[in-house]
């Protein structure tokens, strides 16, 4: 079991209001799974996105990655934890505007302080698995869309995570583009790796095993595709 | 190692940060660089003073007493002392006889003269009577110095300054002739080694002859200085408790009463401009600190501003797994790497000013390693010290509110 989630919930202090953004979410899944996670906005999926991504912990209930419980960690802990399990890819791709691509992938290597020259070659190495390293001595802005997200999927892969967590990867692409970075998607699935992936798109969803949907912060179906 | 990775990591992504707002980086760095260049540029010319004065005062020589009727810096009760009786042969002949820690005592006693030779004349010149006692001064450089034959027979003869010889005598040999002293004629018999200056005054503007001739030429009523050379640097207070004893009991004061005689010492002059020098060196501190407060609160404002424009950037790193300490780490260095470059800069720049007052004015410059540090080390504090709120404020962001930041 990679990821168990047991009785999650997650409370927002809002004002004088309390925001419960998860109501008791009970999850697992395994490794080598693609997982899609839809729901209406609101219904708590980027909350679920942010405690599966280690970004924040639950109010209440048990998270455990790879049989550690990582609820109980702290800010440190899970720093740690992020570099070395988790690769990001986000809806606005997120990378260092002034960093080449090469640099950019390098990051996560950074900080788990891997010498430079394995550095060097391990981000070459996942930019070549999207297709970009005769471009990586580019920064992000002589790049398109499609190419930025490509750098930011080298960047989730180079690590070699245990699970890739990506939100709305292809919302800020044209459709042609996003079904070019779903087909990588689909090629880094194929290898063996975990993808979570939030989505409010049903055919985004549809190139995944497994449809988690929730609603009002309670997962209202889990179905396989 | 893996600190140092990320050391060196944080280090090159500060700089580029830098580079990237260079005018920015730039203006703030002038602050700085103001603050440094003061103090280095202050510190650097007193130190050159503190020490040409060092230099000068010990060149006269620090185991030397001297015994006169006034004291050097109490300036108060000036009546007190002109009523005092004068130092005469008799006190110095006591030393010379009863006194055990002393290596020699001479007396001696100065007036300003022209001196001439043939055409050639030179005024000012000081004219010392004194005795072959050897205490403090220069040695002859030619010929031989006044021996106790020529003070006992009250000989008309001389020793000679460095300049007074060069002057007068152009390329010539003054050995065996002879100058003329307020219309008296003396044979040359030495010439001194050259001393150099203190203070703007030549030492080697000097004219030394016996002292029973000097009476005789210029009166007793002088001001005899008494000039005690004492046998161990270390034994000063024991020597300047012997010598009141000696002259108490010649001079006839009643016990109970004040010495009518003083004992000068050139540390207190050494002392006295030390205290003179500190207030100064505390004025140039203070103007220093103040500026660079101002370049700290520059670097400060800037930190908080590029804090706010890379929160976006904070959340990306923390995302992908930088902790609080990295993130901090690479706030600090940028706002050290400020404050430090600025700091050498301002070094550099003070000690050219400092040179540059130098070198157009008469006063010395030193460049001491201390000082190099002070600044490097003051500027770096000031850098921590300003920096730490803005790096710890950008550690503490939160990643996801960071990340969703606009």
């Amino acid at each position: 079991m990679l990821i168990d989630l047991k009785h999650i919930v997650k409370d927002y202090q809002l004002g004088l209001g309390v925001v419960h953004a998860l109501r008791g979410v009970d999850l697992k899944v395994d490794k080598g799974e693609y997982v899609a996670i839809m729901g209406p906005s609101g219904s708590g999926k980027s909350t679920l996105m942010n405690i599966l991504g280690c970004l924040d912990t639950p109010t209440s209930g048990v998270y455990k990655l790879n049989n550690a419980n990582v609820s109980t960690m702290d800010d440190n802990e899970l720093a740690g934890i992020r570099n070395r399990e988790i690769g990001f890819v986000f809806q606005t791709f997120n990378l260092l505007p002034r960093a080449t691509a090469l640099h950019n992938v390098e990051l996560p290597l950074i900080y788990n302080g891997t010498p430079a020259s394995k550095r060097r070659e391990m981000a070459e190495r996942a930019l070549e698995k999207v297709g970009l390293k005769e471009r990586m001595h580019h920064r992000p802005n002589e790049l398109s869309g499609g190419q930025r997200q490509r750098v930011a999927i080298a960047r989730a892969l180079v690590n070699n995570p245990s699970i890739i967590l990506a939100d709305e990867p292809t919302g800020n692409l044209d459709t042609r583009t996003g079904d070019e970075i779903m087909e990588i998607f689909e090629a880094i699935h194929d290898e063996g790796n975990t993808i979570i992936m939030v989505t409010h798109e049903e055919y985004i969803a549809e190139h995944s095993d497994r449809i988690v949907r929730l609603r009002d912060g309670v997962i209202e179906r889990d179905e396989s595709v | 190692m893996k600190f140092f990775i990320e050391l060196w990591e944080g280090f090159k992504i500060a700089m580029a940060a830098l580079w990237a707002n260079k005018l920015r980086a730039g203006l703030t760095l002038l602050g700085i660089i103001v603050g440094v260049t003061t103090v280095i540029g202050i510190v650097s010319l007193t130190q050159g003073l503190n020490k040409a004065f060092s230099e000068q005062i010990s060149s006269l020589g620090s185991d030397i007493l001297y015994i006169q009727k006034f004291s050097w810096f109490d300036r108060e009760g000036w009546e007190k002392y002109r009523n005092r009786k004068d130092l005469t042969m008799k006190e110095v002949n006591a030393l010379k006889k009863c006194a055990t820690l002393l290596k020699a005592v001479s007396p001696s006693v100065g007036t300003r003269k022209t001196v001439k030779y043939r055409n050639n004349s030179i005024e000012g010149v000081t004219i010392t009577g004194t005795d072959e006692a050897k205490t403090s001064g220069a040695y002859p450089e030619f010929g031989r110095d006044l021996s106790a034959l020529d003070v006992e027979n009250r000989r008309d003869v001389c020793v000679i300054g460095w300049e007074v010889a060069n002057k007068l005598f152009n390329n010539r040999n003054p050995l065996g002739e002879r100058i003329k002293i307020a219309g008296r004629s003396f044979k040359v018999i030495g010439v001194l080694e050259k001393q150099g200056e203190i203070f703007g005054h030549s030492l080697d503007q000097e004219v030394k002859i016996p002292i029973g001739v000097f009476f005789k030429l210029f009166g007793r009523h002088r001001w005899i200085t008494i000039t005690a050379k004492v046998k161990n640097p270390k034994m000063m207070e024991e020597a300047k408790d012997e010598i009141r004893g000696i002259l108490r009991r010649v001079r006839n004061v009643a016990p109970g009463k004040e010495d009518d005689f003083s004992i000068n010492q050139m540390d207190v002059v050494v002392d006295m401009y030390k205290k003179l020098t500190s207030a100064l060196y505390a004025a140039a501190i203070g103007v220093g600190a103040i500026s660079l407060l101002v370049g700290g609160i520059g670097i400060m404002n800037i930190m908080l501003v590029s804090v706010t424009e890379r929160t976006r950037e904070i959340g990306i790193r923390k995302a992908i797994g930088a902790k609080k300490a990295d993130i901090l780490w690479q706030f600090l260095i940028e706002s050290v790497a400020i404050s430090g470059v600025g700091g050498i800069i301002g070094i550099v720049l003070g000690f050219g000013v400092g040179k540059i007052i130098a070198s157009i004015s008469p006063l010395p410059a030193s460049i001491s390693l201390w000082s190099i540090f002070l600044g490097i080390g003051f500027s770096s504090a000031v850098g921590i010290f300003f920096g730490i709120y803005p790096a710890s404020k950008a550690a503490r962001l939160n990643p996801i509110e960071a990340l969703r930041y606009e």
